[in-house]
Order: C-alpha cells, then structure tokens, then sequence
C-alpha cells in the first residue's frame, strides 16, 4: 500500500523521465515498473551471462581448487602430525617399559647377589665347621691311642708285678724258689 | 523524486549497445553485475593468495564460505552430488555479494530484477535436467513417480509432481526477486517518511523518530535478508540438484 502512492506519483510526472531512462517504443503503463520492463531483459541476460559465466569459470578453474588444495593440505598436516603424536607416546611408553624391565632385573640380580653371598658365607661356615670336627676327630683317635697304649704299658707291668709278686708269694709258702716260666704260665692262665 | 521507491529499480543504460534490433547496452545493472562478480572473485582469489597453513582472518572467511556450501551440498545430495559445487559456490556467492552490495545507499540491486534470477533458477533446472537425462536417461522420469504409489493414482500423482516440477524454477527466483524488491521498497518508504516528516517543522521532526529507527531496524532485518535469501536459493539449488543425482526416491 505505501507503494501505490508512489507508483502514481511516480507515473504522472515521470512519464518523460522514464521515457528517456527505459527507451523504448513500448511505452505502456507496465514499463513503469522497471522488473516488468522486458525491454531490458536482453541486456540484462547477456550481461548476466558474461559476468557470471566468467565468474563461474574463474571459481572452477582458479578459486576452488586452491581452497579445496589448502583445506587438504591442511588436513593432511593435521593427521600427520596427530601420527608424529601417537608414534612419540608410543615411544615414550616402550622407553617406560624398558626401564621398568630394566629395573625389575636390576631387582633381580641383586637378590641373585644377595642369595649367592649368602650361600657362599653359609658354605664356608659349613666347611670351617667340618675341618674344626675332623681335628677334633683326630685329636680324640689321637688320645684314644695314647690310652691305650698306656694302658697296654700299665697291663703289661701288672703281668710282671704279678709274676714277681706270685713267686715271691710262692717262695714265702714253699721256701723255694719257683720256676720263673711256670709262674709266668700260670699267672698268664689266671689274666 | 528521492521518496520514489520505485526509481532505485530503474535500469539506465551507461554504453548504449544493439545488436539485431534487440538491446544489449551496458546498463547500470550490468555495472553492478561486473562489481559482483570481480569484487567476489578478487576477495575469494587474493585472501587465498598466501596459503597459509594457519589462514589469516580473510583466508578464513574464504574457507568458511567454501566448507559452508560444500557441506550444504554435501549433505543434500551425498558424495556425487559435488560434481555441481562449483555451480552451487558460485550462484551462492554471486546471489549473496549482489544482495549485498544492494545494500549500500545509491547502489543497484542486480537480485532485484526477476529476468535475473529467473535466468539464475534456469540455469539450476537445466543443469538439473540435462545432468540427469544425461546419467539416468528415462529413468530419469522416475523423479515424477514416486516410489509405492498405487497404480490408479499414477497419473493424478505424476500430474501433481509434473507441475510442482514445473513451478519450481518460479518460485526459486520469484522468491528472490520478490524479497529483494519488497525490502528495498520499504526501506526506501520508511526513509522516505523521515525526509517528508522532518521537512514539516518541529512536530514533524519528533514523528520522524519512530520511521528512523524503523528504518534502521529494517535495515539490520534487510542484511539478514540478503544473507538468508542467498542462503535458500543455494540450499533449494542443493535439494533440486538430488533430484538429478538420485531420481528415484
């Protein structure tokens, strides 16, 4: 409604203006609304042609691939370098793995060091343990001996005192003298 | 003359041209054409000029609009449908820098003219009916036969499908045209009131308030407009272009 009154407005006084703007023969009341006035359509497609057809072909040929060419690039930039990330964590998690071998090792030799020293100090003990009993072992057969020895020595005296005593005893009974090797024989039947 | 909300329409010739009878002079609407199209170009050629790996704040508005219609068709059409992003880049970026260029006081509204964006819709139908005769040949009719319907319907439902196939192209660019004209016009009415209020003294100049800051509303409402409207038309270009990628749907 607000336009009515400027198109009337309009058309009454502008009618030798629009003349002079649109141009043309055809100078009915439609060509007062320049959307209508085909006498300009021609013009306008041509010139709609050029500019857009140039315009589409600059885009599909130039514009376009270079944007398309600079998101991609982009875009492999990007996974690229989300690739360099996991394959660093990765490496960074074996590095963590093989310390914690390395140490778990490092643990376990010691315990080997540990266990090997021991056993080592426990053999030596044993052993000192045994040459001090085999001494002692000797020195009783050692001892043993000597007693019996002794006592072989003493036995033996009291074989003689015996025989000495048993004579004399004989003498003392018989007033005479016995026969040194019967004594002898008959104390040896009596032991 | 300056209340004329129709005189910001008229088209004046600037190189008179004619060839066969017929004219084909370079009009002020041809001007702004070539504005359009060499301000789109320049913008969308020099921000991307240095390729940067991290894109400057223009590099990335220029990127912006390329992800924005390619995911648009993408999402639309599928995969195949991105033979036509080059079309569908182009008539968004021209329809959107045309409108906005409309904006600016004293300037022509190329969209504002229906032979040209009737001329913008034909191209989509054409590309849309050639591409598809062309991969589907008559399978390509199966677009006005929809799947599952019963056979005595057939015709009535082809009928139907024939002419909303037909109207199409209309109501593309009428919508276009049709926004474009209506918002210039009354912005150019509301403005209008404030020069005629403010030259009637005092009084005047206080009933101009309200026309003013309508004027600067519709003017914020009218940028929306001219992005939204060369939003649709490239998004209706999307949904159409399916038709020709998979007719039978």
């Amino acid at each position: 409604m607000f336009v009515t009154p400027g198109y009337a407005q309009e058309t009454a006084p502008a009618e030798g203006e629009l003349q002079t703007e649109i141009v043309h023969e055809e100078g009915h009341g439609e060509a007062g609304f320049p959307p209508f006035d085909t006498s300009t359509y021609p013009s306008q497609l041509l010139w709609l042609a050029i500019t857009f057809g140039l315009f589409y072909l600059f885009l599909q040929k130039v514009v376009l691939p270079r944007i398309g060419n600079i998101l991609e690039v982009r875009r492999d930039r990007i996974a690229h370098d989300l690739d360099q990330a996991a394959r660093n964590k990765e490496e960074a998690d074996a590095a963590v793995a093989a310390y914690e071998q390395e140490l778990a090792d490092a643990r376990a030799k010691a315990h080997g060091i540990a266990q090997t020293a021991q056993d080592a100090a426990k053999a030596d003990a044993e052993a000192e343990r045994k040459s001090v009993e085999a001494d002692l072992e000797r020195k009783l057969v050692e001892a043993e001996r000597r007693i019996a020895t002794v006592r072989e020595a003493a036995m033996k005296d009291v074989g003689t005192i015996a025989e000495e005593t048993a004579g004399a005893i004989v003498e003392a009974l018989i007033d005479r003298k016995p026969d040194d090797a019967a004594v002898a024989a008959a104390v040896g039947q009596v032991r | 003359m300056a209340e004329d909300p129709i005189h910001q329409f008229q088209i004046s010739r600037l190189i008179p041209i004619e060839i066969g009878g017929l004219d084909f002079s370079f009009t002020n609407s041809s001007l702004f054409m070539v504005a359009t199209v060499v301000t789109a170009g320049a913008f969308l050629y020099l921000t991307t000029s240095s390729r940067g790996l991290v894109p400057s704040r223009t590099q990335s508005v220029s990127e912006m609009s390329y992800e924005f219609v390619a995911n648009m068709l993408r999402d639309a059409t599928g995969p195949q449908g991105m033979r036509f992003f080059p079309l569908v880049f182009s008539l968004f970026m021209f329809i959107l820098v045309a409108n906005m260029f409309g904006m600016v006081p004293y300037f022509f509204t190329v969209t504002s003219h229906l032979i040209v964006t009737f001329a913008l819709a034909m191209i989509v139908m054409l590309t849309l009916v050639g591409y598809g005769l062309k991969t589907h040949g008559a399978r390509f009719f199966k677009l006005f036969v929809p799947h599952g319907v019963p056979g005595v319907l057939v015709p009535l439902v082809a009928s139907i499908e024939v002419i909303s196939f037909l109207s199409r192209p209309i109501s593309l660019s009428v919508r276009l045209f049709a926004n474009m004209l209506a918002g210039h016009i009354t912005l150019k009415v509301f403005a209008g009131f404030v020069t005629t209020l403010s030259g009637l003294g005092a009084f005047g100049v206080i009933g101009a308030v309200l026309p003013l800051l309508l004027t600067i509303a519709i003017t914020g409402l009218e940028f929306l407009v001219s992005f939204l409207q060369a939003y649709v038309f490239a998004v209706l270009t999307c949904m159409y272009l399916n038709d020709a990628v998979h007719p039978e749907h």
